[in-house]
């Protein structure tokens, strides 16, 4: 039977196919919808873990326990991964691990664009990297073979591309796989102090070079020969923009991305008169060949940056581009923005307002740096709100009083804040850090958190409260604030602003996408055309649903009372979600309601 | 190119239903018999951005995305989107466009102006029986689902692409779309389909 999938939905099926039964992880674009899907099979346990060490850490134990298992994250949670991941390379993995990390080539929805084959080598652990969702349900299978066969964990790769588009794939049923779990006492392997590492090191050289030596016979690496005036070297998604575009060409397609089969890259590139590598991102296969003494050409003529596409390896190969050129009219931009109704939006306007240095941190929000909110100045990486903040008002010390803000989600805050906060209290921050809290992962879609009382899998369980934590920490001041009051929250921001020792607010207000579509439409505004007096005050918080209309460009009548009026802001009625914002913000109480 | 695909450019506004329409293409295709292989980006470029779907269909497609030059159909959900992707169209390709303007952040801050006369530009750019306007929002109200705006322009796709039938194409929408709301979307199947 055929399904169209997306590479995400196929790397699930496949796991489920084989007999995985075990994946922990934290959402991530564009990893998140491989847990999502597990998560619905029969007969697996998965999990939203805080962050995507926690997440390689559980999947860790369940390998260690016997089971197949995976741990899922995009290319920046393998950095938060990093710790154990550099040692379980060493300890291998008695039953099976995959670790699949979802790569972002033009940060279509990331902080940067690493490479994460580069993490392959750098922990000595083999990576599939598959280039449809074909391969990908194929490929997360043979994960999970050579895991077993070699003792190691094993890395599946994907890009955007891979992820999130969709293609066709032939349904297998799943294996009826028997229960593997025991206890298995095995110090030597597992205890990696000194002693039993340097040994285990050694193990692990043995195996990469096994590896090698299978690589060489891997049906996942094949030679595809057309002419022998050209020869391209690529793998994932790549292989398929170059085979778009030169499908006469010879390929070698390479199935296993770390380690490289040399003597089959040698056995290839003396089949073809000229040599290619076509890779997105590091010239990491290039480098390699390059070692080999081959001559290869790679990023001379292909960009560092960004995804490719058929194009872009069309004009690197031949120099030239066959699209007709077309002149493309300037139009207005349309960047993402915070949805009608966001609470964000009410507390990043007050943000504004204070003048503060907010340090930022890692989702929607991270939107409102944007104009007319402008309401952030820095964002680094998952949880790094807190830390900035915390050092650069050290740094200022008295001159920063009252002028820095840290500023985290609730689901950032779970994954990354908690020890950071810990040491504002620790180290005596003057800082005020706020928890925007909208009780959901709203970036990647609504996952549940540890804050949300529900898991993965539709459990109810805990809910952690923000403001005990706080307490427990050791934050002198908490304070829990509705974002979308801005009386309350500009009272709150400066008192807290002015206190001595580090300060807590919570800001919690559920995603507007959280909330039902008859709560949302029931309360919408209008704006009085003979109330306004066109001051522009409620555009200035950015909501897609206010817009502006000029007298003159609409054609509207003037107002023959009020000569400087330029024109009136009106209310989508379609687009407003009641949030009444904007009608806090009007002082001519133009906004109102239907009734009011 | 080794065999013929057929390259569709879907554009328009986070909400219009795009990746919905591409999906529908995609599972009408791979009924009959074709390859089929789709892309779209998730996450932050959701948030009320522009959203682009790349069908491509035929007996062998390798690449998910199409190259610049090679769409063969441009279907624009929103009038202004169906400026921002000209340099994907084919020489001689078609744009279809749905009626109905979402103005951008700037537009609505009055910061920039939403373009005027954007349809005859298209048609003095590439031809006025190259570009076909399918009043959308009218068509699903009508209908009877003013959400159904995306049904209407899967409709106005079907005209273009030979050897499918209307049956292919209902067939397919009566799979994915939940029995309440389906009565109205094959109507507005209909209704982009005669348009």
């Amino acid at each position: 039977m055929q399904e169209i999938m997306s590479g995400n939905e196929a790397i699930a099926r496949g796991a489920w196919e084989c007999g995985a039964t075990f994946g922990a992880g934290y959402p991530g674009t564009p990893s998140t919808e491989i847990l999502e899907t597990f998560a619905q099979y029969k007969g697996v346990y998965a999990e939203w873990s805080p962050n995507e060490k926690v997440g390689l850490e559980v999947a860790i134990g369940a390998a260690f326990a016997g089971a197949r298992s995976m741990a899922v994250m995009k290319h920046v949670g393998v950095n938060v991964a990093a710790d154990p991941l550099f040692t379980v390379s060493y300890t291998g993995t008695n039953g099976a691990l995959v670790i699949i990390t979802a790569d972002d080539p033009s940060l279509h929805s990331s902080q940067n664009e690493q490479d994460n084959r580069n993490y392959a080598k750098f922990a000595k652990i083999p990576m599939l990297e598959p280039a449809d969702s074909q391969e990908a349900k194929d490929f997360i299978k043979l994960a999970f073979e050579l895991s077993e066969k070699f003792d190691t964990p094993v890395f599946l790769r994907t890009t955007t591309r891979v992820s999130h588009s969709k293609s066709v794939v032939r349904i297998e049923e799943p294996v009826k796989a028997a229960d593997r779990t025991e206890i298995r006492h095995l110090p030597l392997k597992y205890v990696m102090v000194p002693m039993n590492a340097r040994a285990r090191r050694v193990e692990v050289e043995k195996r990469t070079q096994a590896i090698r030596e299978w690589a060489e016979t891997f049906e996942g690496n094949r030679m595809e020969m057309g002419s022998p005036e050209v020869g391209i070297i690529t793998a994932g998604m790549p292989y398929n923009y170059a085979k778009d575009s030169f499908p006469e060409y010879s390929y070698l397609k390479l199935g296993l991305v770390h380690p490289l089969p040399e003597k089959m890259i040698r056995d290839f590139a003396s089949k073809v008169k000229k040599l290619f590598v076509v890779e997105e991102l590091d010239p990491f296969i290039e480098e390699q060949v390059k070692a080999m003494g081959i001559e290869v050409t790679g990023k001379a003529v292909f960009p560092y940056t960004n995804e490719f596409d058929p194009g872009v390896v069309e004009k690197a190969i031949t120099g030239k581009s066959s699209a007709p050129a077309v002149t493309l009219q300037t139009i207005p931009p349309r960047p993402p923005n915070l949805c009608p109704g966001c609470p964000h939006r009410g507390l990043f306007y007050a943000l504004n307002k204070t003048k503060a240095f907010v340090s930022g941190d890692i989702g929607c929000y991270t939107l409102s740096y944007m104009k007319p909110l402008s309401g952030m100045d820095s964002c680094i990486c998952m949880g790094a709100s807190i830390g900035i903040a915390h050092g650069m008002s050290k740094a200022l010390g008295p001159k920063g009083k009252g002028k820095v803000v840290g500023v985290i989600g609730d689901s950032t805050f779970i994954h990354s804040g908690i020890t950071t906060l810990l040491n504002t209290a620790y180290n005596r921050s003057d800082a005020v850090f706020i928890i925007a809290d909208n009780r959901t992962t709203a970036m990647t879609g609504m996952q549940e958190h540890p804050a949300t009382g529900f898991t993965l899998q539709g459990e109810k369980t805990k809910d952690l409260d923000f403001a005990a934590l706080g307490k427990v920490l050791g934050i002198d001041s908490v304070e829990v604030i509705d974002p979308l009051n801005f009386k309350d929250t500009t009272r709150v921001l400066k008192q807290e602003l002015q206190k001595e020792g580090p300060s807590l607010i919570i800001s919690r207000a559920p995603c507007v996408l959280l909330m039902s579509k008859k709560a949302v439409q029931a309360k919408q505004f209008f704006t009085d055309p003979d109330k306004c007096i066109g001051c522009k005050v409620c555009l200035s918080c950015g909501c897609p649903a206010i817009s502006w209309r000029d007298f003159e460009k609409t054609g509207m009548p003037a107002r023959p009372d009020r000569k400087k009026q330029k024109g009136i802001a009106v209310i989508d009625a379609t687009l407003c979600t009641g949030c009444t914002l904007c009608a806090q913000l009007c002082r001519q109480e133009a906004i109102m309601r239907e009734g009011e | 190119m080794g065999g013929k695909v057929t390259s569709l450019l879907l554009a328009g506004v986070g909400g219009q239903g795009i990746l919905l329409a591409s999906d529908i293409i995609c599972k009408v295709m791979m009924e009959k018999g074709l390859d089929v292989k789709k892309s779209e980006v998730h996450g932050m470029a959701q948030r009320g951005g522009c959203v682009t779907s790349h069908v491509r269909y035929g007996q062998k497609v390798y690449s998910p995305l199409a190259r610049k030059g090679d769409v063969d159909m441009i279907v624009s959900f929103e009038k202004l989107e169906a400026l921002r992707y000209l340099d994907y169209l084919k020489k001689g390709g078609m744009i279809l466009v749905n009626d109905e303007e979402i103005y951008p952040p700037s537009v609505n801050l009055g910061e920039a102006d939403y373009p005027k006369d954007i349809y005859e530009n298209l048609r003095s750019q590439f031809g006025k029986d190259s570009v076909k306007v399918i009043p959308g929002p009218n068509l699903a109200s009508l209908a009877g689902n003013r959400r159904a705006v995306n049904t209407v322009m899967l409709g106005a796709i079907s005209r273009f692409t030979p050897g499918l039938v209307r049956e292919d194409w209902k067939k397919v929408l009566t799979e994915v779309l939940p029995g309440k709301i389906l009565e109205a979307n094959i109507k507005a199947f209909d209704l982009g389909r005669e348009a």
